[in-house]
């Protein structure tokens, strides 16, 4: 049965619509040579020289960058290991308690993250900057990258690792050699939405970040606060690149190692 | 030691996240209430402490006398706060059902699409969530000012003769919320429509039962689950949301996310804005607790 409708066809494609839109004319008004952000005044990539020599942005990216890359390793490794306790070990003394506190970081309101965070650390008497941005960042994003590695962990035959563990397999070398292997594209796809995540941030680095530590997102809010301009347009349509060059890239080695996957267990089968 | 390594191994994988959960997410609030519960000071940082636990139990409750609840009876006695909650909880009520309305049938119809499609749409519903909050939010400036590329579409095709004013009303507010929270919607939506068994819908055709009142009765109850959790993903951070109401709403609109970021930053005050999360999170303590059951019981489903 095949009923794609023309409703369905019609509510897809206005969604889709709906959601793209406003990007794309983002992205088209950052080659804009006039000044005023909402008026056509011809083709230019001026708004991206000026981008360049801007010094502010460009520490601020710096920071953003460097941020991002250490919590998202951080989040990712602590992220898989919730997801393994969640998943493999159902059995634990708080184990209640754990998974709410792996939930409610999904759904809290960033205030309210951010003021709470911030509040730790001067009360641990932590000077705020770049480590204390990064620790937040852990925080919030592992959250994201349990939820997308134990919808994995859940999903994929456990036989295999019950065979790798009666075979005489210790449980960290059944981890590294027949379940890492497997859940390997989620862990990336976990890393890649906590890169994401950090990258994006502007409220709970507010909170918790101090001099010198200024990333990108709070930059680029209190310029966007004095008003649109062209450059700003400019720095987003290159985040923008950035993170969709990074998401094909991504997809194109899963979709191969899927393929892969198949032809070995084609492989296995065949030579039985 | 194979036992002892696999001990270690499965304690580890526990107690790091735990330990780190606990220490950043958990023990924070407690520091929140704390301080909500002291007075404000002129000094770095800018608030009294009431207790340390360097006092010790016996210390705490000896102390309890001098807690300090002003800052609560400061939240009820001024009116601006007790508007912010309502008009936040309004804002994000009815954005959810907007959002909702608009998400149902863009879920339904990805559902419904070819099998070889799906992975595709799954994707661009998932692409724009990759794109800065930030810069979605800052996207919707240019159109929706009153010079802006809306309105100059609209006064275009002579629909107007006048430009609509969105920017800086409430109204900007719930296009800015239902934009961004969109995909939150639509993903778990998808997820429970695409399970969904076709031929129960044509069982039921077959039984004579017209194509709407299927819907009702088979497609939608079965997409409960789908639909609180997509309804929970977009209210409870749309109640504290500060971007969307900073950059789209003016200087009138209320949102408590807001007011908790002003009172911090730019009155400076800890106490009151310690106060104001302590009852932002009472209030949203029962609509977490309900997506956390959600969550627990569709983890169960997937073992």
């Amino acid at each position: 049965m095949n009923s794609w409708s023309r409703f369905n066809i019609v509510s897809v494609v206005l969604g889709f619509a709906f959601l793209y839109l406003p990007i794309v004319l983002l992205v088209v008004f950052s080659f804009n040579e006039s000044k005023l952000v909402t008026v056509w005044g011809g083709f230019s990539t001026k708004w991206y020289v000026a981008l360049f020599h801007n010094q502010g942005l460009m520490d601020a990216a710096w920071v953003t960058i460097r941020v991002a890359l250490l919590s998202a390793t951080v989040a990712t490794a602590l992220g898989t290991m919730a997801a393994l306790a969640l998943t493999r070990y159902t059995r634990f003394r708080g184990r209640l308690l754990f998974s709410g506190m792996v939930y409610a970081p999904l759904v809290m309101p960033e205030v309210i993250t951010g003021l709470s965070l911030l509040l730790l650390f001067v009360a641990i008497g932590f000077d705020r900057g770049f480590v204390t941005v990064t620790l937040a960042h852990i925080t919030f994003s592992m959250c994201f990258v349990t939820v997308v590695v134990q919808s994995r962990l859940l999903s994929f035959d456990r036989s295999v690792e019950e065979a790798a563990m009666d075979l005489g397999a210790t449980p960290v070398k059944t981890f590294l050699e027949v379940t890492l292997p497997i859940i390997a594209p989620a862990v990336l796809s976990g890393w890649m939405l906590a890169l994401t995540l950090s990258l994006d941030d502007l409220v709970i680095s507010s909170f918790t970040s101090g001099p010198g530590a200024t990333t990108l997102p709070m930059k680029i809010y209190s310029q966007v606060r004095l008003g649109v301009t062209p450059e700003i347009n400019a720095a987003c349509t290159l985040l923008i690149g950035f993170v969709a060059i990074g998401v094909i890239i991504a997809s194109i080695m899963t979709k191969r190692r899927e393929v892969q996957r198949v032809r070995d267990e084609q492989a296995a089968f065949a030579g039985r | 030691m194979n036992k002892l390594g696999s001990a270690i191994f499965s304690r580890l994988v526990i107690i790091l996240p735990y330990a780190w959960l606990l220490f950043f997410f958990l023990i924070p609030f407690f520091i929140v209430f704390r301080i909500s519960l002291s007075t404000t000071a002129i000094a770095q940082p800018p608030y009294e402490p009431v207790f340390a636990l360097a006092d010790g139990l016996s210390g705490i409750f000896a102390k309890i006398g001098q807690f300090s609840f002003a800052n609560y009876v400061w939240l009820t006695e001024d009116a601006l706060y007790m508007n912010a909650y309502l008009s936040s909880l309004w804002i994000a009520g009815v954005s959810t059902l907007v959002t909702l309305l608009i998400g149902y049938p863009i879920a339904y119809g990805m559902a419904q699409a070819p099998r070889t499609l799906r992975p595709t749409l799954l994707m661009l519903v998932i692409l724009p969530f990759w794109t800065s909050f930030l810069i979605r939010v800052y996207a919707w400036i240019a159109i929706l000012k009153p010079e802006g590329l809306l309105n100059q579409f609209l006064l275009g095709i002579g629909v107007i003769d006048q430009p609509l004013i969105i920017m800086n009303t409430n109204w900007a507010i719930y296009i800015g919320i239902v934009y961004s929270y969109l995909p939150f919607m639509v993903l778990p939506l998808y997820s429970a429509l695409e399970k969904m068994d076709n031929t129960l819908i044509e069982a039921a055709q077959d039984l004579g039962c017209p194509q709407i009142s299927a819907f009702w009765k088979i497609t939608f109850p079965l997409s409960i689950p789908g639909v609180v959790a997509g309804c929970m993903l977009v209210f409870i951070p749309a109640v504290g949301e500060f971007v969307i109401p900073d950059l789209l709403g003016g200087s009138q609109t209320l949102m408590i996310g807001k007011t908790l970021w002003n009172e911090f930053n730019a009155n400076r005050d800890w106490p009151v804005s310690a106060a104001v999360a302590t009852i932002l999170l009472l209030i949203l303590v029962v609509p977490i607790v309900f997506f956390q059951n959600a969550q627990a019981k569709a983890e169960e489903q997937g073992r």
